[in-house]
């Protein structure tokens, strides 16, 4: 079974111009609200990014490890996130679950696969598992229809590119920038160069994330890769919003805004895989 | 060349970003190709021997003997090496091959304060920029460390994510690597983190059991310890006395922080009560909730505040050729006093759960156990404000 990886290449298929994925971490401020905030964004996205809080997110900056702990202080679980994954499902477009490994081997491979399967989850990103890592987890991903997404970064060599392209599903989840989440992305020499190798090496639809902040980085990423992701930019607009009204009113607001943009490119250059 | 090890037994591994594979590649094949070539080792061995103050004397602790009834008592004295702790054989080998793989700049987390010293101190050496980081709450606990720290010239950076310790700096740290990895590199301070760290670092503070067993059998007319006991916090002092003895009918313990006591959830022995799990970056033995959360640990010393522990010992627990056992705080803090005041050697709190095993499981064994082979990995100066308070002799 495939199912997750076949939704995710349809969604990427589908998208006009690139794909929009947006990310919201599962729990925060607290369950309610994320799941109303997922809901929301879904509305705009071709593929929905939930966040399931870890206690040690190594390739998280300050917004995203902060909303992380605000989660688990509010007592969000894994099962919390699964649940919201499957409202979400239920409604709007594919779902992945971007987590750390920890989490999974903590629950074991086959019940945490099986049971995002159950809920309706597409895929799995885990940036900690690197494909030389984790064939128990891939193993139980595969039996489940579940995509592990793998990730490549700008440091990745040609030759792991090639691997990894072989080991993934649904999706290549190219890291912008060497850093962590919530910086800032520059579409210039190196991230193209980087984007090219990828396309020469992985069959898969590409998507960039870390550090997408305006618009209009967005639409520089739309014109030459798959798919976009936004994340900690999404947590900030919400928290400097101040209330929930607000905050609701700022992320349709720059959703429709990232969405336009996005659109616009498509016809413009056809970077397709 | 020598195989670098990625994994124990199932532990260990690579559980990292993918931006730092390739660094990771690098590293592996630098230690492989330096751990064998005889410029390289001269230079290190010249550096441990003239700078670090090499080999470290082997000491025979007879008044502590005379006062727990249990002996020989055989210490090695890391206490005695330049910046106060074994810290500095890893970080002297480590900034040496950070500068012959053109590195630019040093990084390191820091408990104790001991390794960000040490680290700082060969950064200064052999003329490197360098950032610590360390937890808040070490920060005030080890004031004196991070002075020391900036007068090498090295900044010091707080991190004050969770509980504000060791597992938060040194996931900081590991965020500025995948950050300016290819200028920086991360000098790890314990015999954990992805491969190939906890083999490069078992291999640098190798240099602890090859000496002792060497000195001891000088000392007891070519015999073995009975048994060597040394303190486990990410465990680099103990896999580097014990990797000399694996072979050997020898009783091997480490000792790990009991804190307030096994049973009060407030310590940092995941050998005793966790299970495995992955944290900054390999797969060994955790202290996590149910959801694979990890658990806030707490120890009296910064040095083994650690919810994790180095892989091999993970597997060495699991083969059954090292015993782990513990020590509370109060135990620890008792053994701190006895050698200060037995010997006049005050040990690094850290060393003194080594010492309070001796104490209390040697001497309850009595007569029999034979001679004890115990690392003291580092002295006592750093912890003189917090044993103090603890023992009510602060007057301040």
């Amino acid at each position: 079974m495939a199912e997750g990886a076949q939704r995710l290449e349809a969604a990427f298929a589908a998208a006009r111009g690139a794909a929009f994925i947006p990310y919201v971490m599962g729990g925060y401020p607290d369950a309610a609200a994320s799941a109303e905030r997922a809901i929301q964004v879904a509305a705009f996205a071709d593929v929905v990014e939930l966040g399931v809080p870890f206690s040690d997110p190594l390739a998280d900056g300050p917004t995203i490890q902060a909303a992380g702990q605000a989660a688990l202080d509010a007592g969000t679980t894994p099962e919390t996130v699964i649940e919201i994954a499957a409202e979400v499902a239920r409604v709007g477009p594919p779902v992945v679950l971007m987590t750390y490994v920890n989490i999974v081997l903590a629950a074991g491979p086959r019940a945490f696969c099986e049971r995002a399967a159950r809920a309706g989850v597409s895929g799995l990103i885990i940036p900690d598992l690197p494909i030389d890592e984790g064939d128990e987890i891939r193993m139980q991903a595969t039996r489940s229809g579940l995509a592990i997404v793998p990730l490549a970064a700008p440091t990745t060599t040609d030759a792991r590119l090639a691997q990894i392209g072989r080991a993934g599903a649904g999706f290549l989840y190219c890291v912008s920038v060497t850093g962590v989440t919530g910086g800032s992305v520059e579409v210039g020499e190196e991230l193209r160069g980087f984007l090219e190798r990828a396309r020469r090496h992985v069959s898969l639809p590409l998507a960039v994330g870390f550090g997408v902040r305006t618009p209009a980085d967005a639409a520089d990423i739309a014109a030459v890769a798959d798919g976009v992701v936004i994340a900690s930019q999404l947590i900030r607009l919400a928290d400097d919003a101040g209330d929930p009204t607000a905050a609701r009113t700022a992320v349709d607001e720059y959703c429709a805004a990232v969405v336009e943009r996005i659109r616009a490119t498509a016809g413009a250059a056809t970077p397709g895989s | 060349m020598s195989e670098t090890r990625v994994r124990f037994g199932p532990f260990g591994g690579r559980y990292v970003p993918e931006t730092v594979i390739g660094a990771l590649d690098e590293l592996a094949e630098a230690f492989e190709r330096y751990r064998e070539d005889p410029a390289f080792l001269a230079e290190l061995e010249g550096l441990l021997a003239r700078f670090a103050g090499r080999p470290t004397p082997l000491y025979r602790a007879r008044r502590l003997e005379e006062a727990w009834g249990v002996g020989p008592i055989h210490l090695k004295r890391e206490d005695l090496c330049h910046t106060g702790a074994h810290k500095i054989n890893n970080a002297l080998g480590q900034v040496l091959l950070a500068q012959r793989m053109g590195k630019q700049r040093i990084i390191a987390e820091t408990g104790a304060g001991q390794h960000g010293v040490a680290t700082a101190t060969a950064a200064a050496l052999m003329g490197f920029g360098c950032t610590v980081y360390m937890g808040r709450l070490d920060m005030e606990r080890q004031r004196l460390n991070v002075i020391r720290m900036r007068m090498l010239g090295a900044e010091v950076a707080p991190v004050t994510s969770g509980a504000g310790t060791l597992k938060d700096a040194t996931s900081e740290a590991i965020r500025d690597w995948v950050t300016n990895v290819r200028t920086t590199h991360y000098v790890i301070g314990s015999a954990v983190g992805p491969a190939p760290y906890p083999d490069l670092v078992a291999d640098l503070q190798s240099v602890i059991g090859r000496e002792a067993r060497e000195q001891f059998q000088a000392d007891e007319a070519g015999g073995l310890p009975a048994t060597v006991v040394a303190c486990v916090g990410g465990g680099s002092n103990a896999i580097g006395i014990f990797r000399a003895f694996l072979a050997d009918d020898v009783r091997l313990v480490g000792v790990e922080a009991a804190g307030e006591g096994l049973e009060s959830g407030r310590h940092g022995a995941p050998l005793a009560q966790g299970a495995p799990g992955v944290l900054h970056g390999s797969l060994s033995y955790l202290m996590q909730d149910r959801d694979g959360q990890v658990a806030e640990p707490h120890s009296i010393s910064a040095g083994l505040d650690y919810p994790g522990v180095g892989p091999e010992h993970s597997h060495l627990k699991e083969s059954g050729r090292v015993e782990y056992a513990s020590a509370t705080d109060a135990e620890a803090l008792q053994a701190f006093l006895d050698c200060s005041r037995a010997e006049g050697i005050i040990p690094a709190l850290e060393s003194a759960h080594a010492l309070a095993w001796v104490r209390d499981a040697a001497a309850a064994a009595g007569a029999g156990t034979g001679p004890l082979l115990v690392c003291l990995s580092g002295r006592g100066d750093k912890d003189v404000e917090q044993a103090g308070a603890a023992l009510g002799i602060d007057d301040g």
